[in-house]
């Protein structure tokens, strides 16, 4: 278990390096998918599988589909990657990628006494999410929906034909 | 992991794989009877080897890779395609004790998500291909897919809420009075269309619409990598029956004969719905097919949440 659990990790991490690495942005799409896909795997093993199987339907089987769709809609060609590859010089990203490893350091430090003796692993069922989003959480479900509410209106008022009000 | 565990894993696929080839000669055999005219008849007894016979002539043809194409994903898209449709059947339960995957307590959820992963198959071909026929194909599929399935996953909440459970198990076990075609009517409709939108299947086969796509998002595809998109369809479309079978027509449940048999009437009474669907529907045009799922089939898939979630909750306080 701790061995895959290692190796859904370092596809993770991996992933997530290839994501910002590559000048194609299909390509990149496709490494976060992966690295989204890991992470569901992480999620399986640490029990909660609904929402590992979320994570799935959710950001890999909907949000990236709609990036490659926009991807395709702008038609992106050898400029674009031209551009990127001029992004990706080592003066452009040394100096965050130094704040990050420092970041990343602090965090290892601060969760590795835990590494040593795994937290016992409760299956968390989509009972219990239930329970939690409209009990202890139900505040937060509900500022969200405005959130997504107000997004949805303005969406349609952007998106509406006007040729009908004349 | 037992050895009879492994073997069920390596035959299920290879068995998938023989069905679903088998079936593009039932297909054409169904629509031969159903237009009144003969379809493959010659090789071997009833045309039955014809499956084999194009099998073996897609193995043989070139297999061509554009050299516009983008090579990785180009090669990547049927596998991802193939593969969605095979690991969904993990969860599918045909009798009580099998499955590969057993009692996976989130099943359903599960092949929802390899659904959506599904989608990728398409719209990467489409992408790849760098042509304007497969970019054209690949972005309707992506706007149907996503659509519809809003629509699928909302018209499974009922059956969801009525059963209690993610678990393809327990979903048939809660049909042991009625099945839940009866109570779940509107839900059973929105399932199939959202179902059949899901496949691409004719009526809803916009993505490759032969008169204005050329072949859509398979458009540059050649050999056996067309064979996988093709296979994959055919493979999507047994999935798709074996669930309207799993979730709304009592999966195993029967009288007299054994389970495996039930299940294996039922699903295959929906394939066949299926290709008489092919044979006499025309094909709406792409916007009738958007403002059918939106303006229609969501209120439906809503309206059957809340009446369904009405029902169980007087029927708990009486």
């Amino acid at each position: 278990m701790h061995a895959l659990a290692l190796l859904a990790a370092s596809v993770t991490v991996i992933g997530a390096i290839m994501v910002i690495t590559r000048k194609v942005a299909v390509h990149a799409v496709l490494y976060l998918v992966v690295t989204l896909l890991a992470l569901a795997a992480l999620l399986v093993m640490l029990g909660a599988s609904f929402a590992a199987m979320l994570e799935i339907i959710i950001y890999a089987g909907a949000i990236m589909v709609l990036f490659v769709f926009v991807i395709m809609m702008l038609n992106l060609g050898q400029p674009d990657s031209a551009r990127e590859k001029e992004w990706l010089r080592p003066r452009a990203w040394l100096g965050p990628g130094i704040l990050a490893a420092i970041v990343c350091a602090e965090l290892l430090y601060c969760i590795s006494p835990l590494s040593g003796s795994m937290p016992s692993l409760a299956s968390i069922t989509a009972h219990d999410v239930g329970l939690s989003l409209f009990g202890r959480y139900v505040l937060m479900v509900e500022l969200a929906s405005f959130l997504l509410l107000a997004g949805l209106v303005s969406a349609f008022h952007i998106g509406r034909n006007r040729m009908e009000n004349r | 992991m037992t050895s009879s565990a492994l073997l069920t894993i390596i035959l299920t696929p290879l068995l998938l794989l023989a069905l679903a080839t088998l079936l593009t000669w039932v297909e054409r055999r169904l629509l031969g009877l159903w237009q009144d005219r003969h379809g493959p008849n010659r090789v071997g007894p009833g045309g039955m080897f014809q499956a084999v016979a194009d099998g073996i002539k897609i193995l043989f043809k070139q297999d061509w890779i554009p050299p516009f194409a983008d090579r990785d994903v180009f090669i990547l898209a049927p596998a991802i395609g193939m593969m969605t449709a095979l690991l969904s059947f993990a969860v599918i339960p045909i009798t009580m004790g099998t499955g590969i995957a057993g009692d996976l307590n989130v099943g359903l959820l599960f092949i929802l998500a390899m659904m959506g992963l599904g989608v990728y198959a398409v719209v990467l071909a489409g992408w790849s291909s760098n042509s304007k026929f497969a970019l054209l194909g690949g972005m309707r599929a992506a706007a149907q897919m996503i659509s519809y399935e809003v629509f699928m996953g909302l018209a499974l909440l009922g059956v969801v809420m009525m059963a209690g459970s993610f678990s393809l198990h327990d979903i048939v076990t809660a049909q042991a009075g009625l099945w839940f075609i009866i109570p779940q009517c509107l839900g059973f409709g929105v399932f199939l269309l959202a179902g059949i939108a899901e496949t691409h299947r004719l009526p809803f086969d916009l993505p490759e619409g032969e008169n204005e796509l050329g072949a859509g998002f398979h458009t540059e595809y050649s050999g056996m990598k067309f064979g996988m998109f093709f296979i994959a369809e055919y493979a999507g479309i047994v999935l798709v029956s074996s669930l309207v079978t799993t979730l709304y027509l009592g999966g195993w449940r029967g009288p007299l004969l054994p389970p495996a048999v039930w299940f294996l009437l039922k699903t295959g009474g929906m394939v066949a719905f299926f290709i008489l669907l092919r044979a006499s529907l025309p094909r709406p045009r792409y916007d009738q097919l958007m403002a059918l799922g939106w303006k229609v089939l969501l209120p439906l898939s809503l309206l059957n949440v809340m009446a369904t979630g009405t029902i169980l909750m007087l029927r708990a306080s009486l």
